[in-house]
């Protein structure tokens, strides 16, 4: 025996469970339950919105004034009507041109970066797309309303302008980065000898992007543009701000249109809780977590498609 | 001289990935304080075998393990702390692993694990394992530095002192070889030679002149089975059974 | 002789050869400047809108805009309890997020198996990102404002950011767990190490840096939220500093929205000046965030 035997007997034993065996599974629970939290979160927020907004489903919900009648005119003494088509149509025009404004441009910088761009100018750009998706929403709104405001004003003529075309402009800068990280984070999953191939093959490098990277892209790209969408419609304080927020279904880009995110805000804070009001807002809050959800959901699963492959 | 007590015994041991049988139908002895040397070709099953010896295949989804491991009188797939029948074992294997932390910590870990705290007590396992492990002269005066920063060799040994730290009863040897220059392989496996006064030895390895010179006794797997065991002397000096091990043995194939 | 005979022989078949290129080459020049065109567009603005927020908020800001309370109804002073209110709730927030985030992360990484509930879970942050910030606010106003009984408070406002930034944690988190290598794990396991002893002496210390960066990136996003601390804890007007989380508070997000969109009569410098002190704050965060990433990346330990 060249040494002493140093180990206690204690750990030595293969059927005794020691402290560090019961710290394990300790922390193998406590590690558990962070985990599913998430879940448990998820499904809090759906159930406290729930429960705060069933008074109004369950009471004077009319699905078809409510789906049906652009009158959003909850604080009417005489009539109180809560209708959202006007709320949709101003979601969607915003969030439709901001999509038109940022699609293009999201796809268009994750080509370059991901394809064109090497080194440093590959780094930097990240950077200035990361910067870009950290600048909070109440700053952009604040640009809406005061720098594009007269921007707009003077340009076109007009006599007001926040609106459509402002928040759509603010909105689409905003959902921008997303769709471009996520869109080239598709692209740098193309396996990089799909384009080696091609490129024995004699294709150029654009042939390589157009025929052989963006289809092999195509779901996750897909899905960048779904996610992009999301945060658009999820969108709140920019669009309150940029938006005009009066209830009105557009016709021009340059009307005030109002979303649904920024009729929560705008009005909550004058409700009373538990008021037809007040449960009628949550109902609008159920309404944007199915839609985000099912947005995400539809992301996640177009995604999961092309890991299959 | 080899003791005669059984350290390990394994009986119908049959591994499977994913319904695809690695290693069939094994059953052997390892005696107390002898080198057990197992040789055979790639892909014979020689490293699952090692990995369920210390029962690291429960981290393994989809690797499926049947028949029995008796260690030191223990039904290893029974025993209540897989971590200290892990502590009793150690192992070293191909790719050399030398964890993220100070050289000193990548060897005071396992006796720290156990319950060692005392600064001098630690001072002294990591000097003696990184002696044994022919190491301290390289690295006495950087104790502090990275062992994932040391060269391949250097980490080699460092996970042989590493396991040597835990003052293992079974040291399982899976191809140490490999990252490692001749000189020092020697130095390692003169350190063997030493070991098995105290420890016993299972040292899988591909070289079989290595076997020759360590091995008590020599088991040889082919295609995921045992195709024979003997004393090792015996076995080179043509008392096979199986014509297949002499011609392992003389190098017509693997 | 030989060797310019060979290349005179060489010279229409590579001239041939190189018309095609010079099309093929004219056309991907012109995609290289087309997205990259485009690409400027997208990061243009970040110089355009900072350069106007330094041009027009730099000459308010000072020690007396920074220190001093709000006076004449907003439409003068400074920013003082907005800026430390901001602080209140980044810190409660990050209290609550950073632990069960990290646990998250680490089940995430080293415990869970690849089955319905992991895949529930991934969803779940997924959505929890993704979830519009007004639908934080309606939850925290009923999750933490009613049903817990805070009331409008910091603890209540933080909580509902907590949630919200929840997924930026356990991403960052999980992301720097799985970059270290399985290898070091399992040397740790083979010595006998237990799950939580190989986490704790190996993986954690190896990821730290990597869950710090994600730690930082929360804070830049906590800091500019407004919806969702609007119902919750954050004050249109509240000239004093919170004494404890059971206080409202004023805060930088929503005062910039309150004296741009409801307060008539605010001098554009200081509307500009409360931006400018913003995104400073935000951006400053963000960029610590990626310089110490990218100074990770250049420092590998093994």
């Amino acid at each position: 025996m060249l040494t002493e035997k140093v180990k206690p007997s204690a750990s030595m034993n293969l059927d005794h469970r020691g402290r560090d065996w019961y710290t394990d599974k300790a922390i193998a629970l406590l590690v558990f339950v962070s985990g599913i939290s998430a879940i448990i979160f998820i499904i809090g927020i759906f159930v406290f919105i729930t429960k705060e907004g069933f008074g109004f489903i369950a009471g004077p919900l009319n699905v078809r004034e409510f789906f049906g009648s652009p009158a959003w005119r909850p604080t009417s003494l005489r009539d109180p009507t809560y209708g959202v088509l006007a709320l949709i149509a101003g979601t969607a025009s915003v969030t439709g041109l901001a999509m038109v404004v940022s699609v293009p441009f999201s796809l268009g910088a994750a080509i370059f970066i991901g394809e064109f761009a090497t080194g440093r100018l590959r780094e930097t750009l990240k950077v200035l797309v990361e910067l870009l998706a950290a600048i909070p929403s109440v700053v952009w709104g604040f640009i809406g309303l005061s720098i594009m405001n007269p921007l707009i004003i003077d340009l076109f003529d007009v006599p007001v302008g926040l609106g459509v075309l402002n928040s759509g402009i603010v909105l689409g800068l905003m959902a921008a980065p997303i769709m471009t990280t996520i869109a080239e984070d598709a692209l740098k999953a193309v396996p990089d000898g799909y384009r080696e191939a091609a490129e024995a093959m004699g294709a150029t490098k654009w042939q390589v992007i157009f025929k052989v990277v963006l289809p092999t892209a195509k779901n996750g790209l897909v899905a960048a543009v779904l996610l992009g969408v999301g945060r658009g419609f999820g969108e709140t304080m920019a669009v309150l701000m940029a938006s005009g927020h009066s209830v009105n279904i557009p016709t021009s880009p340059f009307d005030s249109v109002r979303a649904l995110t920024a009729t929560i805000a705008a009005e909550l804070g004058e409700t009373a809780i538990g008021s037809e009001h007040y449960r009628a807002l949550f109902t609008l809050g159920i309404l944007l977590f199915v839609v985000t959800f099912i947005i995400n959901l539809t992301a996640d699963l177009v995604v999961r498609g092309v890991k299959k492959k | 001289m080899v003791g005669e007590d059984v350290k390990l015994s394994v009986r119908d041991l049959s591994i499977s990935y994913d319904g695809q049988p690695a290693l069939s139908g094994v059953s052997l002895d390892v005696h107390e304080h002898e080198i057990f040397g197992i040789i055979g070709p790639a892909g014979s099953g020689k490293t699952s075998f090692l990995r369920t010896l210390n029962r690291m295949e429960m981290l393994q989804n989809n690797m499926t393990v049947e028949g029995s491991i008796v260690f030191d009188g223990h039904d290893i797939s029974k025993i209540k702390n897989v971590f200290a029948l892990r502590r009793r074992i150690g192992v070293v294997f191909p790719l050399p692993v030398g964890l993220p932390l100070s050289i000193y910590d990548n060897v005071a870990l396992a006796p720290r694990l156990s319950g060692i705290k005392k600064k001098a007590a630690l001072d002294e396992i990591v000097e003696r394992c990184l002696r044994r492990a022919a190491l301290w002269d390289e690295v006495k005066d950087r104790l502090t530095a990275l062992g994932s920063m040391l060269s391949g060799g250097q980490q080699q040994r460092l996970t042989i002192a590493r396991a040597l730290s835990q003052d293992p009863e079974l040291l399982l040897l899976d191809e140490f070889s490999i990252a490692v220059d001749p000189v020092t392989t020697m130095r390692i496996e003169d350190v063997l030679k030493e070991l098995k006064e105290e420890v016993t030895i299972i040292l899988v390895t591909n070289l079989v002149q290595q076997a020759r010179r360590l091995a008590d006794r020599t088991a040889f797997f082919l295609s995921g089975e045992l195709i024979e065991i003997g004393d090792t002397e015996a076995l080179f000096n043509g008392e096979v059974k199986d014509q297949r091990t002499s011609d392992y043995l003389e190098g017509r194939f693997g | 002789m030989n060797h310019s005979d060979a290349g005179q022989a060489m010279e229409p078949l590579m001239f041939s050869a190189t018309n095609l290129n010079a099309h093929n080459r004219r056309l991907q020049w012109l995609f290289r400047v087309l997205f990259g065109l485009m690409t400027l567009i997208l990061v243009i603005p970040v110089g355009v809108i900072l350069t106007v927020l330094v041009v027009r908020g730099g000459p308010a800001i000072s020690m007396e805009f920074l220190f001093s309370h709000p006076s004449d109804g907003m439409t003068a002073g400074g920013i003082f309890p907005a800026l430390i209110g901001t602080m209140w709730l980044v810190a409660v927030a990050l209290i609550a997020s950073v632990p069960v985030g990290v646990a998250a992360a680490v089940y995430l990484s080293e415990y869970a198996p690849d089955n319905w509930l992991t895949r529930g879970i991934n969803l779940a942050i997924i959505n929890l990102a993704g979830v519009p910030s007004i639908v934080h606010a309606l939850f925290g106003l009923g999750a933490f404002v009613i049903f817990a009984g805070f009331g409008t408070s910091i603890l209540a406002a933080s909580l509902t950011l907590a949630v919200m930034t929840l997924p930026v944690v356990i991403v960052a988190t999980r992301e720097s767990l799985q970059a270290v290598p399985l290898a070091f794990r399992e040397a740790c396991w083979n010595m006998g190490a237990t799950r939580w002893q190989t986490i704790r002496t190996v993986v954690l210390p190896n990821a730290i840096s990597g869950i710090l960066t994600g730690v930082i990136l929360e804070v830049s996003r906590t800091a500019g939220e407004t919806a969702p601390i609007m119902f919750t804890g954050a004050a249109f007007f509240f000239p004093f500093l919170p004494l404890s989380v059971f206080d409202q508070t004023m805060a930088m997000s929503m005062h910039l929205f309150v004296i741009s969109t409801a307060v008539p009569g605010v001098p554009d410098e200081l509307k500009y000046g409360t931006a400018l002190t913003l995104i400073t704050l935000v951006l400053f965060m963000n960029a610590i965030s990626i310089t110490f990433r990218s100074y990770l990346r250049g420092k590998k330990k093994w």
